[in-house]
């Protein structure tokens, strides 16, 4: 099984913006993308019940090893890290180039596991894209999976006010496929002090543009180059609106009394 | 991207034809987004002087007949219909392979889709099969020339496509200038469902494509819509929402709102970041992944105002702040606030409520 993982800036720190208007991502402490931890966890799951081995992989600058041993810490046996400036300013579609691309070079796979989104993107594409890359099926925000007897699977797949249950035709060893997860499915473990120990002690490769693709007339796939996508411009939206009347007078009772009589809620609310 | 085939350069723009609508629906009723989809897409075609194309997949004939005809009353100038025994339900690689045959097959210039989860599930997959960009989410759409300030190139009315980023703190704009087809998925209740007219004629026309063994590896067994968990947010005329910052006690937190609520008479809301963190069910949640909402009174209680929850809330009459960081984003949107810690104030709030309208505690 490989799960993707990805470092994401905290979200409950402040985003700060640099003088150009761009997002100043040096000020804020990453943390591994949550949705990708209970992607993990349904990983976990499966290795807990029918054994198997768990590759986790990212893409990210190299401190993004930290997400790969936290992921080592809850049980993960193995961590791959993509890191090479050919690949920064990658979109979705150069991203999921880049991740099938080390996922042909790990190898053999009978699960793809990916969180059903990044909290700092919110494209939920990266995974479909890599499904389509490598020609494999692909379930997405997935809950819950379940194995029958004849191996095939079953995933509760969370829909528009309700889910739906989608069934495998063929028994999972002969066919691979990858499968995005929501918050909503097995809540993470927590570690242990084994995995602590494990994670501080494992090697991690970090592979550059060149140890996934050797030839070198493919490199303007990666990156900038291979993204379609642009991002044209970035602002704080301005609301447009009168400037929001703060209470400041008194204490917080004589506050919340000027707001009540300010706002007529009260009045509202007997109608 | 110079090894593909399938790119279609700026040159041959004048040879792509029109804006394409990727269609969703239950049953025979075309979905409100997809209907909201087809009147703005009308309003792209126009200002590229090119049809509005529309795209129906499904297994029913009177159905889709029945939709035909309200896609064309709604703006369509072409319904394309791909009707297929295996395309009764929204399945991944039967739908992709249609859609994508399609879109090799016609060259849109612009195909949009729902971001929903069968929208979301397969225009990524779609993209990635074309080779093309997609943007995700996008809560505005917007023809534009764009002057590339790397490459010099200048391009005449490409596609704006406009969402939040960074976790809402932001809104990008977002080209694809190089690449045709340029796809997005757009945001329920961003567009109106435009008027209808039945007047209104346009073509039909039937295409097949060969779904093949392994596009039907996966099968649907059970489709199950609940009805009540959600809670009906849409019809409250008071909302007080709960975010990230009741982190210090959520629990108490959610039940002072619960209880503040109850004396307005108004319902429960959320932020992502407060049902992310388990605190309260995903039915409550405001926002760009949960209900838009358009409440006579907005409270929002220790929420940032990331732009994805602005997107869901901005629409109420009036919104009020509370949130000791004086510097949080919500402030910019409120029309009153208070920046005090919401566990001081909302248990006052209570008490104030509670003795005018002389209830014994």
């Amino acid at each position: 099984m490989i799960v993707l993982v990805k470092q994401v800036p905290d979200p409950s720190k402040k985003v700060g913006m640099t003088e150009q208007g761009t997002v100043d991502r040096t000020k804020s402490l990453p943390i591994m993308n949550p949705f990708d931890a209970f992607a993990l966890e349904a990983a976990l799951s499966i290795k807990d019940k029918y054994g198997g081995k768990i590759t986790v992989l990212s893409m990210g600058p190299p401190k993004a090893d930290e997400v790969l041993r936290e992921a080592i810490t809850l049980g993960a046996d193995e961590g791959v890290l993509l890191s090479d400036r050919k690949m920064a300013a990658s979109d979705t579609l150069a991203t999921a180039f880049t991740l099938s691309k080390a996922i042909e070079k790990i190898g053999d796979f009978s699960f793809i596991f990916c969180g059903m989104q990044a909290i700092d993107g919110d494209t939920a594409q990266v995974g479909p894209q890599i499904a389509e890359r490598l020609n494999i099926p692909q379930v997405t925000f997935v809950e819950e999976i379940n194995f029958n007897e004849d191996m095939t699977a079953t995933f509760k797949r969370v829909i528009e006010g309700g889910h739906e249950i989608v069934k495998s035709n063929l028994p999972i060893t002969e066919c691979p496929m990858l499968i995005t997860i929501t918050n909503t499915a097995k809540k993470p473990r927590l570690p242990k002090i084994t995995g602590k120990f494990k994670a501080k002690k494992a090697k991690i490769p970090v592979w550059g543009v060149k140890d996934i693709e050797p030839d070198e007339n493919q490199h303007d796939k990666f990156g900038m180059s291979g993204s379609p996508t642009r991002v044209k411009k970035i602002e704080r939206p301005n609301s447009g609106k009168e400037p929001c009347r703060v209470m400041e007078d008194g204490n917080v009772e004589e506050k919340i009394e000027s707001l009540m009589e300010h706002s007529k809620i009260n009045s509202l609310s007997t109608d | 991207m110079k090894n593909n085939e399938n790119k279609l350069s700026h040159d041959t723009k004048g040879e792509l034809s029109g804006v394409l609508v990727v269609v969703e629906h239950v049953g025979a009723e075309v979905s409100p987004s997809s209907l909201q989809l087809t009147g703005k897409g009308r309003e792209l075609a126009d200002q590229i002087n090119k049809k509005l194309m529309t795209v129906l997949i499904g297994e029913n004939e009177e159905s889709l007949n029945k939709m035909t005809a309200d896609l064309i009353s709604h703006g369509a100038d072409i319904v394309y219909i791909s009707q297929h025994k295996e395309l009764a339900e929204y399945t991944t690689l039967p739908y992709v392979r249609v859609v994508a045959d399609l879109i090799k097959d016609i060259k849109p210039e612009i195909v949009l889709f729902s971001a929903s989860t069968s929208g979301r599930d397969m225009a990524p997959r779609i993209a990635a099969r074309i080779q093309t960009g997609l943007t995700a989410d996008c809560t505005n759409l917007v023809i534009d020339d764009f002057d590339d300030p790397i490459s010099k190139n200048k391009y005449q009315k490409v596609l704006f496509q406009i969402r939040p980023a960074f976790g809402g703190d932001v809104m990008a704009t977002i080209v694809s200038p190089d690449h045709y087809p340029q796809m997005a998925t757009v945001r329920r209740n961003v567009f109106e469902v435009p008027p209808e007219d039945k007047s209104r004629k346009g073509e039909i026309i039937k295409f097949e494509s060969n779904i093949t063994g392994p596009d039907l590896c996966l099968s649907i067994e059970e489709i199950i819509r609940q009805t009540k968990k959600t809670v009906d947010l849409k019809k409250a005329r008071i909302i007080v929402s709960g975010g990230r910052g009741l982190y210090k006690q959520s629990e108490k937190g959610f039940k002072l709102i619960k209880e503040l609520a109850d004396l307005l008479g108004g319902e429960v809301g959320a932020s992502r970041g407060a049902v992310d963190s388990g605190w309260i069910d995903h039915g409550h949640q405001v926002g760009q992944t949960g209900q838009t909402v358009k409440p006579e009174v907005y409270i929002a209680c220790g929420i940032s105002g990331a732009v994805q929850h602005i997107a869901g809330m901005s629409g109420a009459k009036m919104i009020i702040a509370i949130n000791k960081d004086s510097n949080a984003s919500i402030f910019r949107y409120a029309d009153y606030g208070l920046t005090e810690d919401v566990f001081e104030v909302l248990p006052k709030m209570i008490e104030y409520l509670k003795k005018e309208k002389n209830i014994e505690n």
